[in-house]
């Protein structure tokens, strides 16, 4: 049997956070009425002039710099020409050539099993814009909606051949790519609602061979998951092919989300001739090597490696660590806690596990900072849960009160030391108040005793529990249970 | 500089202009005319120049990211043949 190795090509459409369009200033916007946020530049009505939109290109600069590309300097953007009923201009703004799009040859640091990256090379990163959106009437014909026309377009391709070898790899390169783009704020990364797009190509080769074997177009993949399922499923697809000793034919397929299955789009792809020219409408970029380099300077320290620097500084594990990273505000929310006096892992374990789930469940997010004045951010600041990790680490309050304090300080905003103080809630490390506790549940409790001492040693988390019952929660758990090992053993 | 009959039928296809054969022969030496022009540009002496340098000196123009107001949705229809629910209505589309 011929083992195959397949290889991976990405190429990704990230729609920019802008307010306006690329080159015009409709408003860019999910959803809504159709063909409500068009103009005659982006219907491409005779006579119309195209501005490019300042803020969309220095978010690709900004995405080239992170994703450690050359920038050029000079760049211009080219006409696209084809006809499409959602192309209103009958050509797409778009950035030809090796060496012009705003940034080329990159690499995104994917991470390996074990520890350490590898580098998927990044062939280039150049701004477009979007098309419309067609869709296809049960009536017959097609309906053309306007709105998404000329969304500013951010495409990155990965270079060829492809470092890419699995479909872990794609979809480890597709979860980093998403998570700095999401970072730096120039793209929300809903790949549901169509603002970050994956159509990976996929080929595979015969073992020892170093020849690239035709490439197939996925395109309809929406999730991380469906990228990763339609690349296993074409690798296994052209396997079976050649298993045949037929020839995998290059094409465009399809990913049907319910059958998990890949279909042909297009057969035969006609020779496209796109006749690239710069556009004569829209005036050469030219960007400064200082505006440049100041822009790199700027560039906030990427999740990636972020979640490295947390491993290596407070000894969090990799797991831990890659939550904390899984978005901006939470990262920063967890070193400002940790600044603030908070223990990395203490505030670590309450971010990911109880905070974490009272956020999901009210649909709150973490707030930046004690001033933010917006109702969707939660009351918990990175104060609370440093006060919290003080708290547990001084033996104040075991997990379990620290737990109620918590949901108080969510729901209330009060500080925890200060309800503690309130309420009395400090954590019973007393030795003769424990002593007493553990004595009556003893007496109140003979038939589990018996069990115990009769080598039954798990009933002595029930007894436990019992002294926590009397105590309110407030007994130090492993004093009461050091305690009551001692006298059930006597 | 010349271009065949064939690259003539090619240009029509992609402007999704149909030609007929007497058509396309008039195209050919109409564009052969026109390409004849290039024959002149050929001549001159752009070493040197940048392939990107332009007759305008502009560069960096650019708008900041504000919104303006869209068109109503009625003049943004009104030149189309067919539309429904605010959508232009265009022939299903057959893949070539
Ligand atoms: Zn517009």
């Amino acid at each position: 049997m011929v083992r195959y190795l397949p290889s991976v090509g990405m190429e990704v459409h990230a729609e920019l956070k802008t307010r306006s369009k690329m080159f015009c200033r409709c408003p860019v916007a999910f959803g809504g009425e159709p063909n409500t946020r068009v103009c005659p530049v982006c219907l491409g009505l005779p006579g119309a002039l195209p501005v490019p939109n300042r803020a969309a290109v220095e978010m690709v600069v900004r995405t080239a710099l992170a994703l450690n590309c050359q920038i050029a300097y000079d760049s211009v953007f080219h006409r696209k020409n084809y006809f499409y009923p959602d192309l209103p201009k009958g050509y797409q703004v778009s950035q030809y050539g090796e060496t012009n799009p705003i940034g080329y040859q990159g690499w995104l640091g994917i991470p390996v099993k074990g520890g350490g990256t590898k580098r998927i090379a990044i062939r280039r990163v150049h701004l477009e814009e979007d098309t419309g959106k067609l869709m296809h009437l049960p009536s017959g014909g097609s309906g053309v909606d306007f709105n998404r026309a000329g969304v500013p377009l951010m495409e990155i391709v990965t270079e060829f051949p492809p470092d890419i070898e699995s479909a872990d790899e794609a979809r480890d390169y597709l979860v980093q790519l998403r998570s700095i783009l999401v970072w730096l704020g120039v793209c929300d990364g809903k790949m549901e609602e169509g603002s970050l797009r994956c159509e990976p190509n996929i080929s595979i080769r015969p073992e020892g061979s170093d020849r690239h074997g035709v490439k197939t177009e996925l395109k309809n993949l929406n999730s991380f998951r469906a990228v990763h399922q339609g690349v296993l499923f074409e690798v296994a697809r052209q396997s079976a092919v050649l298993d045949r000793g037929e020839r995998v034919v290059q094409e465009t397929r399809g990913w049907n989300e319910s059958t998990q299955t890949s279909f042909v789009m297009r057969t035969k792809e006609s020779e496209q001739d796109y006749r690239y020219f710069a556009c004569p409408d829209l005036a050469p970029m030219h960007f400064e090597k200082d505006w440049v380099e100041r822009q790199r300077s700027e560039l906030p320290e990427l999740p990636l490696a972020m979640q490295e620097r947390f491993q290596r500084q407070f000894g969090l594990n990799a797991e831990h660590s890659g939550l904390l990273v899984s978005d901006r505000d939470w990262a920063e929310f967890f070193e400002e806690s940790v600044r603030l006096g908070g223990d990395a892992q203490v505030v670590c374990n309450w971010m990911n596990a109880d905070f974490a789930k009272l956020l999901n469940e009210s649909g709150q997010r973490a707030r930046r900072d004690a001033q933010e004045d917006d109702s969707t951010a939660s009351l918990v600041t990175p104060a609370h849960l440093a006060d919290i990790s003080r708290l547990i680490l001084n033996g104040t309050v075991n997990s379990k009160v620290a737990k109620q304090l918590l949901g108080e300080a969510f729901a209330t905003g009060a500080m925890p030391s200060r309800l503690v103080e309130q309420r009395g809630l400090t954590q019973v490390s007393d030795a003769s108040l424990i002593q007493d506790a553990v004595a009556r549940v003893i007496e109140d409790n003979p038939g589990p005793v018996d069990q115990f001492r009769s080598g039954k040693e798990g009933v002595i988390g029930f007894l436990v529990g019992k002294v926590m019952r009397e105590t309110e929660g407030r007994a130090n758990p492993s004093l009461v249970q050091e305690e009551m090992r001692r006298q059930l053993e006597k | 500089m010349s271009i065949s009959l064939d690259e003539v039928r090619h240009v029509a296809r992609l402007a999704r202009l149909e030609l007929d054969e007497a058509e396309l022969v008039a195209f050919q030496s109409e564009l052969n005319a026109l390409l004849g022009h290039f024959q002149d540009i050929r001549g001159i002496d752009v070493y040197g120049q940048s392939p990107h340098s332009r007759s305008s000196a502009l560069q960096n123009v650019w708008a900041d990211d504000d919104t303006w107001p869209s068109l109503p949705r009625g003049s943004a229809l009104q030149n189309a043949g067919v539309t429904k629910a605010g959508l232009f209505i265009v022939p299903t589309i057959i893949e070539e």
